[in-house]
């Protein structure tokens, strides 16, 4: 058959991360710090309410929104974190982890030729979700300096009047940069300015190290124009249960809404009883996380101290993302040398976006001992190349 | 720093002193005097090795009995239980809320000699109106740990 394919989908470049799982499949005994998820199991408690919402036969579709229990549930915990109201019927949507959130929101907002911006290094779902959507991206390539966080003027750069939407990925996966509330001051004066729209993804918003995350729809004139998006996968290691949600402006709520019952009904039912206990009674869980998380970052940041390798202090979500420069190889060339030599698996930079060059993304989501088995091999190493580049310089 | 030492060394006692800093986010000194605090008020009482002697050969069995006696005027149970207490083969003695008051745990080399000392020494105890003795048959977890199974990690290696 002549043109099977939609020339749009097959024009997307596949994943960065996808080749570099296929070259660690196929190493059994490889030491991974590339996983984009936690370590630990979904809380008991919860998956328990999982399991008896089963026995109890609660196997239907939801209504398309999500249980009303639980969007009530999302209203309360968005207000007790960040002080911010939703009203459960018309501002929340509960869907299929925060990347659906992701999909419908771009299609609900974008018109063919609006310019998506998207700061990078950054998730991988933006750039094609923004095409497939009939946007144009724009990427704003966030740089070490700064501690890759998005400044007024990087901002301020790249709007033109085809500006639509901007995607806020902060935490951020995957260096791990947070914006702080004086930063989201800053470039909140520009989007008010230029009358833009926000894509807020908060996902990581339970796992700071610093002070509590701060919401861009904390701040003034900001939750009107803000889709937030968020879900269980990383706050409540719930990563396999598929549930996210979005709240933001009723109309455009309304559009999401019917993009996703038209596309997946209903996010899974089983999951939103247990995201309803997560949300009820699952605060400490979290905090036990976090605070593990936390003693792991601190541990990494030592050893690369001690290596002497390069990197800023990220203060959320659950990775450090260290320049390699020094080395002069390309990310992905450090990244498959030292699976081949070394047997540890990171993902390189570029996975991220191109601005990603020169640094790799590792991930705390471990063990501490696994960490230091991984960290010990990478440095013998750097250790290694180092001596090799001496040589070279001697000779 | 209190809390967090604490919950990191209940899980972990032989954690090196630099290391356990580190996670901290603390100078190797102020953790060194503040372990040293905890030891000095009694908090930390001891550093103890979970041992499963399931997997050794040596015989052990233990059990734990529930334990109704009649408090002493002005002393309470603590008489009773210091006289519990004692036996060295007593691992550990709670008063206990509900339908019993002592709950004692012991361990010996075998049911006979459990129950030697069950009907010997503890029932002939003159405040104790009665015991309940019940085998430990298998340990699934113990102190926090999951002796059952051991950790895997199922997850895919590589994840954006």
């Amino acid at each position: 058959m002549k043109d099977m394919l939609s020339k749009q989908a097959v024009s997307l470049k596949p994943s960065g991360i996808r080749k570099f799982f296929d070259l660690v499949s196929e190493m059994d005994d490889a030491i991974s710090l590339g996983v984009g998820e936690p370590d630990f199991d979904t809380p008991w408690h919860i998956r328990d309410e999982g399991i008896y919402s089963l026995e109890k036969g609660r196997t239907f579709y939801t209504s398309n929104a999500g249980l009303k229990e639980l969007k009530e549930e999302i209203c309360k915990y968005t207000e007790r974190k960040q002080g911010v109201k939703y009203d459960p019927a018309h501002e929340v949507l509960v869907t299929v982890g925060g990347s659906e959130a992701i999909d419908i929101g771009m299609r609900a907002v974008l018109n063919p030729g609006d310019e998506v911006l998207i700061p990078q290094p950054s998730f991988v779902s933006y750039e094609p979700c923004a095409i497939m959507a009939g946007g144009v991206p724009v990427i704003i390539e966030l740089k070490a300096e700064n501690e890759f966080r998005l400044t007024a003027k990087e901002l301020e750069d790249a709007i033109t009047d085809k500006t639509k939407l901007l995607v806020l990925p902060f935490p951020n996966n995957p260096t791990g940069a947070i914006m702080e509330r004086k930063d989201l001051e800053e470039i909140a004066a520009v989007i008010r300015k230029h009358d833009i729209l926000v894509m807020s993804d908060e996902i990581y918003a339970e796992l700071t190290y610093k002070e509590k995350h701060v919401s861009i729809t904390e701040i003034e004139g900001m939750q009107e124009r803000t889709i937030l998006i968020n879900g269980f996968s990383k706050a409540f290691a719930m990563t396999g249960w598929r549930l996210g949600y979005a709240c933001g402006p009723r109309p455009i709520l309304e559009q999401m809404l019917k993009l996703h019952q038209f596309a997946i009904m209903c996010a899974p039912t089983t999951s939103q009883y247990a995201a309803v206990e997560a949300l009820k009674n699952g605060d400490d869980d979290v905090a036990e996380m976090r605070t593990a998380y936390n003693q792991r970052r601190r541990y990494l940041m030592n050893a690369f101290r001690e290596m002497k390798l390069e990197c800023f202090e990220p203060f959320g979500a659950f990775y450090i993302f260290p320049c390699i420069k020094e080395f002069g190889m390309s990310s992905e060339e450090f990244a498959e040398r030292l699976l081949a030599e070394e047997k540890v698996a990171v993902v390189p930079g570029t996975a991220f976006g191109d601005c990603g060059e020169g640094f790799l993304r590792i991930s705390y989501a471990y063990s501490l001992d696994n960490l230091k088995l991984a960290i010990g091999k990478m440095e013998a190493f750097i250790e290694r190349v180092r001596q090799h580049e001496k040589k070279l310089e001697c000779s | 720093m209190r809390e967090e030492l604490l919950t990191i060394i209940e899980r972990n006692s032989r954690i090196d002193l630099k290391e356990l800093a580190v996670i901290l986010g603390a100078e190797e000194i102020d953790v060194v005097n503040e372990l040293q605090a905890l030891e000095d008020e009694g908090i930390i009482c001891g550093y103890h090795t979970m041992i499963d002697w399931e997997k050794t050969s040596i015989e052990k069995v233990s059990a734990l009995i529930e334990v109704r006696v009649t408090p002493q005027r002005g002393q309470g149970f603590d008489n009773i239980a210091e006289r519990i207490y004692k036996y060295p083969e007593v691992t550990s003695v709670y008063l206990i809320s509900g339908g019993y008051d002592l709950l004692v745990s012991l361990e010996g080399k075998s049911l006979k000699e459990i129950s030697g000392f069950v009907s010997d020494k503890l029932s002939t105890l003159e405040s104790v109106l009665s015991t309940a003795t019940h085998f430990i048959l298998k340990k699934y977890k113990d102190h926090g740990t999951i002796l059952a199974k051991k950790y895997e990690d199922t997850r895919e290696k590589v994840t954006p």
